[in-house]
C-alpha cells in the first residue's frame, strides 16, 4: 500500500524482505544502511534476540530522491524466518508494495527455502495478493560458500514464473542494490499503471 | 497550481464485517491534509500534549503536530504499526475484535495510542502537565472528527474508483526508466 501526499509532495512505499531464517535478510538491509548517504537514510531499527536473530522486523526508511518534485522513499522491512513466528511474518506483509524473496543458495537449506517461498504465497493469498501480481524479486544469496546449489537449478525450485533473480554475496554488498533496485522500478512503474 | 480536492483510497474492499485494505494506496491532496492538520493541532494544544501524531496502520506517518524536532517520527510511525498489529494479533487469539486503546507509562512521558475507523492510528505523548484523563477525553472528539473526515474521503474514493480518474498532475505520468535509474546513482 503506497501512501502518495500530494501536499507534502511524498511517496511512500514498503518493501519487505522474506525468506527462510539466516538466508541474510538483515545483512541486505545492513549493507543497505551502510552504503547510504546520512540524509537519506533514518535509523536502521532491528527488533531482535540477544542472539542477534530477528524477533518482529529490522526497519530501514529510504529517501532516494525526487521523481517529478516528488520525494520517493522507501520503507524496507524484514521477516523473522523461524518458523515459530508466522503470525509476525503475516502482520509484516500487511500493506506490502514489493517482495524480494531471499534464497539461501547452501544446497542443505533448499528446502528451508521451499518451505518458506510456500508460506509467503499463503500469507499474501490470505491478504489477497497473489505472488505473480505482486513487485517481486528473487535473490539467490551466498554465492561465495562452496557448498551451494546451482542457479539453474533454484530457478526449477523456486522461481516457476521466471521472474527477475539475482545473485547476491549480502556480506559484501554483492548483488544488494540491483536486487532492491529491480523491485524499486516494479514498484514505481505499479503506481504508474493507477495514478 | 490547483491541486484536486480529493482524498482517495482506493480499492476498498469488504470481508465478511471488516474492511480490507490489501492492494489500495492512500492518496492525499492538500485539502484534507489541511483539514487533518488543523485537528492534530487543536488536539495538541486542548490535550495539552507534547506531541501528536497520525500514523497509516500500515507505519506510514500520515501528519503530526507539536515539537517533532527530537523525536524520530518515521521510526516512531513504523514501530507504533507493529504494536497496534501486535496487539491485534494477541486479540483475535483472544476473540477479541481489536484493542481500540493502547496506553504506555514512562517515567518522564507516556504515550496514548488509539484507533481510527479501521486504517488510522492517533498518538499522543504527554506529560505530567497533562493528565491520561484529559488525554482520553480529548482524543475521543479528535477521533469523531476523524473519522468523519475518513468517511467522506472513502466515499469519494469510491465515486473516483467507478469514474475511473487520474490525478490531473500526477507524478507517474511521465515517469521513465531514467527517472528510476537516477534514484539509485
Ligand atoms: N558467507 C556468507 N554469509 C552470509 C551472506 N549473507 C549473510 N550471511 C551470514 O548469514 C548469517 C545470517 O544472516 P542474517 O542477515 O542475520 O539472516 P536473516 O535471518 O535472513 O536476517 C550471518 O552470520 C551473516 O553474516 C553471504 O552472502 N555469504
Ligand atoms: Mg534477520
Amino acid at each position: 500500500m503506497s501512501f502518495i501526499n500530494y501536499s507534502s509532495r511524498e511517496i511512500n512505499c514498503k518493501i519487505v524482505y522474506y525468506g527462510p531464517g539466516l538466508c541474510g535478510k538483515t545483512t541486505n538491509l545492513q549493507f543497505i544502511y551502510k552504503k547510504t548517504n546520512p540524509e537519506q537514510k533514518g535509523k536502521l531499527i532491528s527488533l531482535a534476540t540477544e542472539s542477534e536473530r530477528t524477533l518482529f522486523f529490522d526497519f530501514l526508511p529510504l529517501a532516494l530522491g525526487d521523481i517529478r518534485g516528488f520525494k520517493v522513499r522507501f520503507h524496507l522491512y524484514t521477516v523473522p524466518g523461524q518458523v515459530f513466528y508466522a503470525a509476525s511474518r503475516k502482520l509484516i506483509l500487511k500493506g506490502v508494495d514489493g517482495v524480494i524473496f531471499v534464497a539461501d543458495s547452501q544446497i542443505e537449506r533448499m528446502e528451508a527455502n521451499m518451505e518458506s517461498l510456500e508460506d509467503l504465497r499463503i500469507n499474501l493469498a490470505e491478504q489477497g495478493y497473489a505472488v505473480e501480481k505482486l513487485p517481486y524479486a528473487v535473490q539467490y544469496n551466498k554465492r561465495d560458500i562452496s557448498h551451494i546449489a546451482p542457479v539453474e537449478e533454484m530457478n526449477k525450485l523456486l522461481n516457476v514464473n521466471s521472474v527477475q533473480w539475482f545473485e547476491g554475496v549480502a556480506t559484501a554488498g554483492v548483488g544488494v542494490f540491483e536486487t532492491l533496485k529491480g523491485v524499486a522500478k516494479q514498484v514505481l512503474l505499479e503506481l504508474k499503471k493507477h495514478y | 497550481m490547483k491541486i484536486p480536492a480529493s482524498f482517495n483510497i482506493a480499492g476498498l474492499r469488504l470481508r465478511g464485517d471488516e474492511i480490507e485494505v490489501a492492494g489500495c494506496d492512500l492518496v492525499m491532496y492538500d485539502n484534507e491534509f489541511q483539514k487533518i492538520d488543523e485537528e492534530l493541532q487543536r488536539l495538541h494544544q486542548q490535550a495539552n500534549a507534547n506531541v501528536v501524531f497520525l500514523v497509516d496502520k500500515n507505519g506510514q506517518l500520515i501528519a503530526s503536530a507539536g515539537d517533532t524536532h527530537n523525536i524520530d517520527t518515521t521510526s516512531l510511525a513504523s514501530l507504533t504499526a507493529g504494536n497496534i498489529a501486535a496487539t491485534g494479533g494477541i486479540a483475535r487469539l483472544l476473540g477479541e475484535k481489536e484493542f481500540t486503546i493502547l496506553f504506555h507509562e514512562g517515567e518522564k512521558d507516556n504515550i496514548h495510542i488509539s484507533l481510527v475507523g479501521q486504517r488510522i492510528i492517533l498518538v499522543v505523548i504527554f506529560d505530567r502537565r497533562s493528565s491520561l484523563g484529559l488525554v482520553r477525553l480529548r482524543v475521543k472528539k479528535t477521533a469523531e472528527v476523524l473519522a468523519r473526515i475518513f468517511d467522506e474521503i472513502t466515499s469519494k474514493a469510491e465515486k473516483e474508483k467507478v469514474e475511473g480518474g487520474k490525478a490531473a498532475e500526477s507524478p507517474f505520468a511521465e515517469i521513465s526508466d531514467e527517472d528510476i535509474d537516477n534514484l539509485f546513482k
